[in-house]
Parts: structure tokens; sequence; C-alpha cells
């Protein structure tokens, strides 16, 4: 029987976590970040995506993009997750900025079915592009080098709030138990159903399936809150991070600060 | 100091009109090991998250140690600290009790929240890890457990605050017939003078092992009491509370009937 594009969705999203599974175990491995203290990573990380985010040279986001990719290389993240990583972000932006070539007003280069494209809006589009790429590639640098408990030790840290960190950390570990139920519950449905649901009948059965999952999860949510206050928790949140500076980690640091710096500087000029 | 540490007295208790706890009146004594028998909506968990102080009693009391259960009374810090943790209670759910990022965390939840040294706590997740042979778990996201492990998990985790009451709702419930002889072990080695233990089962093959003392629940009462052996005996206290059932057995001959269904140390009692 053919699915629905919710059942394809969440079959989706599924195969995704697959891949966060996938990267805890990259994250868990050898590689040239894996070992840096997460703290710099995070810090290291947003301050490169800054930079990119306010760079005004197009020349500096691509050496910024060759280098933050080579770092990729080198702690170990596949290549075809990179590539993938990529073509999916430049459809997704491209399509963003594809107005920008017409609409920006300025010097005429070339024109596609009578409309004419713009030097200025290639630069607009390109920007905004390697930004994107940039920093997702470093998001993605961070996210596949440091275990997610570390990473969320790590915000805590540098205190964020422990109660945005809680709600980080409890989203994640609770989506996949959610996003499982909802597949079950449309499989259970499927099980049961004779021939092809007509339009209506697949929306009311849509609804019907996010109508009882936000009630699952409403039950979900109140036993963990009880769980939480069962072992103690009265409205504030105590982690037990235990991070120590080493020498690797303080080179790691200056090289981050460096390269941060000058990003800035000659992105600014 | 008395020797009853929960004195239960005519508690009521209703989810919205729905009754779950009708005048139940019962003491549980320091030290002992208690078995809470029912079918299912019997009230037995509702009772658990009372002695808990998860919920309060709508009408009734109950005292823990001399101290009634009240909002008022777990508002107070000093309180609250003390009941929690002298207290724990391992959810029949895992997924709800396993809520941290790693296994290392959810160990170290309670003891953090109970403000404990850190250098005590590691001593003490160390200790607990070893205990359950859970060690190899610790990195690891609790969503990627086998049921067996999120179990001892969510056992370790309140274990690991060393409480003197250790309540537990179906604690071999879904398990593999491997996980549920690992817990009944573990539940069996947890005692002492100053360790009491309340267990919420209908499960009647691991009552003699988990406890010394059992109570029948039927629609939020307590209508039986007594040594495990003399509880599981009387059949006719079991069909009528729903914890005995007629099953289809086939004997060698060939023939099949039915008859009670008791099984006990892997034997298959029952009478005929």
């Amino acid at each position: 029987m053919r699915r629905s594009f919710i059942e394809r969705t969440l079959a989706a999203l599924l195969r995704a976590m697959e891949h966060a599974a996938a990267s805890e175990r990259l994250s868990g491995g050898r590689g040239f970040l894996q070992s840096v203290d997460p703290r710099v990573k995070l810090l290291g990380c947003i301050s490169l995506i800054v930079a990119a985010a306010v760079s005004r040279r197009l020349t500096l986001l691509g050496v910024l993009f060759v280098a933050v990719a080579v770092v990729a290389l080198a702690t170990r993240i596949p290549a075809a997750q990179l590539l993938r990583a990529w073509a999916i972000l430049f459809a997704f932006t491209a399509a963003i900025a594809l107005p920008a070539l017409f609409t920006t007003p300025g010097d005429a280069i070339g024109s596609v079915a009578g409309l004419t494209i713009t030097l200025q809006g290639m630069r607009s589009a390109a920007f905004l592009v390697s930004r994107v790429e940039t920093s997702a590639t470093l998001g993605l640098i961070l996210v596949a080098s440091t275990p997610w408990s570390r990473l969320i030790a790590a915000l805590r840290s540098l205190h964020v709030p422990a109660a945005v960190v809680l709600i980080i950390s409890m989203t994640y570990r609770y989506i996949f138990l959610l996003l499982r139920t909802a597949e079950e519950m449309f499989t259970a449905r499927r099980s049961r159903s004779v021939g092809a649901l007509r339009p209506a009948e697949r929306r009311r059965m849509a609804t019907s399936t996010a109508g009882v999952l936000l009630g699952k999860s409403m039950t979900l949510a109140d036993g963990v809150y009880d769980a939480m206050r069962s072992r103690g928790f009265r409205g504030e949140v105590y982690l037990l991070d235990d991070f120590r500076m080493r020498s690797r980690d303080w080179g790691a640091a200056a090289v981050f600060a460096a390269a941060a710096a000058l990003a800035f500087w000659r992105g600014l000029r | 100091m008395t020797d009853a540490l929960f004195e239960v007295r005519a508690v009521r208790y209703a989810y919205d009109s729905l009754p779950a706890l009708n005048g139940l009146d019962l003491t549980i004594r320091r030290g002992s090991r208690v078995a809470l028998l029912g079918a299912n909506g019997s009230g037995k968990s509702t009772f658990l998250r009372l002695l808990d102080a998860l919920d309060f009693a709508q009408e009734g009391t109950i005292r823990f140690d001399g101290e009634t259960l009240t909002p008022e009374r777990l508002d107070d810090d000093a309180f609250a600290h003390s009941f929690r943790s002298r207290v724990g209670l391992v959810f029949q759910n895992p997924d709800v009790q396993l809520f941290n990022a790693t296994v290392l965390d959810e160990l170290a939840f309670a003891p953090l929240q109970l403000r404990l040294e850190k250098q005590e706590i590691r001593q003490r997740i160390d200790h607990v890890m070893n205990e359950l042979d859970i060690a190899p778990l610790a990195g690891r996201p609790p969503h990627r457990l086998s049921m067996g492990e999120k179990k001892r998990v969510a056992i370790a985790s309140v274990l690991v605050i060393d409480p003197e009451v250790l309540l537990l709702d179906e604690p071999t419930a879904s398990l593999d017939p491997r996980s549920q002889s690992e817990i009944i072990n573990l539940l069996a080695g947890w005692s002492g003078d100053a360790r009491t233990a309340v267990t919420a089962t209908h499960d009647l093959g691991i009552v003699e092992d988990i406890a010394d003392h059992c109570v029948v629940f039927e629609s939020g009462r307590v209508v039986a009491e007594g040594p495990p052996r003399e509880i599981v005996q009387n059949e006719e206290l079991l069909y009528r509370t729903g914890l005995l059932h007629a099953h289809r057995h086939r004997h060698e001959s060939g023939v099949v009937h039915s008859h009670p269904h008791l099984h006990r140390h892997g034997d298959h009692e029952h009478s005929e």
C-alpha cells in the first residue's frame, strides 16, 4: 500500500535519527577534533560562524569554507555525508537566493527566460550560499566530533541557563520515542485499513493521530516530571560537568581564536 | 523510634470521578519487604505514588516516620530533601524514568539534586554501576538500551541515592525470563534492618523471592494480608482478585484442559 506524505516524512525522520546514532559513534572515535574540550569547540565554532555571517568578502568566505571542509575531513566525517549535507543545503538556499539574481539592481551579466541576471544579484546569492554552507559545516563538525552529553554539559558550563539545557537535552531524548510512537500508530492504522483512503479520510486520520500523539506526549511529560520530582527535582537543575583544560585544548583554543580574529579582521575590512 | 514506617489510614483517592483507592488502611513496618498484589486497576500504582508523595490522599492520612505527607509538608525544603533522600520510586515504564542524555547523567541526576559532593556522587555511581553490572552502558543514551538494561538503569538511578525505602512498580513487567531473574536476584539481595522494599506486582511467581509480607488489593482496598506462601496458596482469594486465571494446558497423554495458572520456582503447580 502506498504510504502517505506524513508516513514517508516520519520514516525519513527516523532514518535521520539513525544517522544521529552514527554521529554518536563518530564523536566517540578518533579524529582531529574529537579529543578537544567541547567548550573550546563550541566557542570556536560559534566565533567562526559569526565571522562568516558578518564577512563582506566572498574570497574570505571561500577560504573559510575550504579550511572548514579540510577540518571536517580530518575529523573523519565521511566525505559522502559531507557532500550530501552540502547538496541539500545548496538546493535549499539556492531556492531562497534565486529571486535575488533577478531582483537585485545592478550591472546585467546575462538573462534567463527574459529575466535579467545582475552581478550584484549573483554576489548576494553567492554570499548567502557560502555563509550557509560554511556555518552548517561548522555545526556538523561540532556535533559529529562531540558526544551529545558532553555538548550539553559544555552549554551548561558556559552558563547557558540550566532550564534551557534541560529542555534541549530532553527534546533530544524524547523525540526518538515520540517519532517511533507516531510511526507505530500509522502502521497500526494502516494494518487495519482496507483499500486506499480518500483525501478527506487521510486528512482526518492524520489530524486524529496528531491529537492522540499530543495526548500521549502530555502523559509522557507528566510522567517524566513526576520521575524528576521523585528524585529530588525542585526547579533547579544541576549537572555533573567536570571539564579540565589540557595543553592540547589551550592550543586548539589559540588556533580557533586566531582563525576567528583573522576572519573578522579580513572580513570586515 | 516506632516500628511503623508508613501508616496509611482511611485513604481515598480518585482520578476525576474514577475512584482508585477506597478507604485504604495499611501499616508498612521498617525493614519489611512488602509485595502489593492486585490485578490491573486495583490501585497498586496509585498507592505507590502516594507513598512517594507524588500525589496526596484526598481523604485520610499517610504518615511517613511520624510525619503526615501533605503538599505543604513537601514544600518545606528540608523535609523534601530528607524525604527524597530516604524514599525512592522505580517507575513501571523506564522510558518515563530515564530522561537524561546518557546513563551516567541518569545516575548522577538524583544525587546532584540532593546536593551531594561531586566526589561522593562519582563514588556512588561507580559502586552502583558495578553492583548492577551496567558500567559498560555509562556513556550510552537510555533510548538505545534493551528493556532489561533500561530496567536495571532505572533501578540503579534510585539505588544511587542509597534510599531506606525502595518502591517498585511492576519491576519485572515486559522482561524476558533472564532479565526477570536478574532483577529478582537484585531485589532479593537488597535487604537489611533499615531497608524497606514495597513492590507492586501481579506476578505470583516472584513474591516469595522479593517479599516477606503480601498485601492483596482489590478495587482500591486491602482485602487480605499475610505471609507470601499463605497468600499464594489461597486460590479462592487469588481467583476473586483476578490474580489467578484458568489456562489451557496439554498433558503428556494429549488431554487438554483448563486449570489455575500458578508458576513457582520453574515448577508448574496446579489443582485439578
